[in-house]
């Protein structure tokens, strides 16, 4: 019966799977997906899905998490990218196609997409 | 330009249970255990999820389910709940939640075999995006079927990474581990 055998086991699917992590974004590098009932029903997971499988599939690693509901329900799926010294940015609507331009031109090309935006917060760090 | 698109609107089973995961970490939750049973004999498919989180206040556990009752200053419920039960009904089933400080049951039942029973999609996605919440509960995880079971812990997970789970580790061997785990087991309710 398929069940977690031991610590051991896991251990070793991770030593196998896992990449060494060549490029850390600059540390503060935060994604948030909206995953309330209305960023669910939106896409959100997939989103989600889709975030993580670009970091991993461009051995990049960031802090991704998720937020409830914030009272913009419509334009989810939203996504918000916060890097140190930088506005924070909402992007609105993206559904898991629009991931890797905005992994691409945002967080490693620097360059906002500014179509997209739907908010933005001056954390004071720039 | 909006451009449509060929996503389809199929409510799954799976995202009633990430919107039942939310609201536990929500409810300030340590552990939350999902429990997915198909049961073949009396043709059910059971979705049980229990968490520790603050539960609900005394005698609201039936308004819940009115979608017209949340007020804006709670986000602990919403249209998640009457959502599922609307789900479950349409398939010959039922939801139900009982909460007490301490301890919150959410239960769900769909006719196996009906022919309105949502698919259960994407289990592994809810799983493993519910696990890279910030602060999210330890998650137990049990699916049942047949006589056969596969159950998953993710403090054991967390124990093989070394720490917190990264999104490295649930896109690469977290989501291999309970894909193979679960794969053997799906057979009727995909």
């Amino acid at each position: 019966m398929p069940k977690i055998g031991s610590i051991e086991e896991l251990r070793a699917l991770k030593e196998r799977a896992q990449k060494d992590m060549k490029v850390r974004l600059g540390s503060g590098t935060r994604i948030t997906v909206g995953l309330g009932t209305c960023g669910i029903a939106a896409g959100a997971r997939e989103t989600m899905r889709a975030v993580v499988d670009e970091l991993a599939r461009r051995e990049m690693d960031a802090t991704v998490n998720t937020v409830g509901c914030i009272g913009m329900c419509f334009n989810e799926p939203l996504v918000d990218i916060e890097q140190a010294g930088s506005p924070r940015i909402t992007y609105g609507n993206v559904t898991a196609d629009r991931v890797p331009r905005i992994i691409e031109e945002h967080l490693v090309g620097g360059k906002v997409i500014e179509e997209w935006v739907v908010g933005r917060l001056d954390t004071g760090g720039n | 330009m909006t451009e449509p698109t060929a996503r389809a609107p199929v409510r799954e089973i799976s995202l009633h249970l990430l919107d039942l995961l939310e609201n536990a970490r929500n409810a300030g939750a340590q552990r939350v255990s999902v429990e997915v049973v198909e049961d073949g004999a009396a043709g059910l498919l059971e979705l049980l999820v229990d968490d520790d989180g603050r539960g609900l206040p005394a005698g609201r556990s039936e308004t819940v389910f009115d979608p017209f009752y949340t007020t804006r200053t709670t986000r602990r419920v919403g249209l998640g709940l009457p959502l599922l039960r609307a789900a479950a009904e349409r398939a010959g089933g039922r939801a139900e939640v009982t909460s007490a400080p301490g301890r919150t049951t959410v239960k769900a039942s769909f006719g196996l075999e009906h022919v309105d029973r949502a698919p259960m999609g994407d289990i592994v996605g809810t799983l493993v995006a519910f696990m890279l919440m910030e602060g999210a509960p330890r998650l137990t995880y049990r699916y049942a079927a047949s006589g056969d079971e596969f159950e998953f812990d993710s403090a054991l997970a967390e124990e093989a990474a070394g720490g917190e789970l990264t999104a490295t580790d649930v896109s690469g061997w977290v989501r291999d581990y309970l894909a193979a785990g679960m794969g053997a087991l799906r057979r009727s309710i995909s």
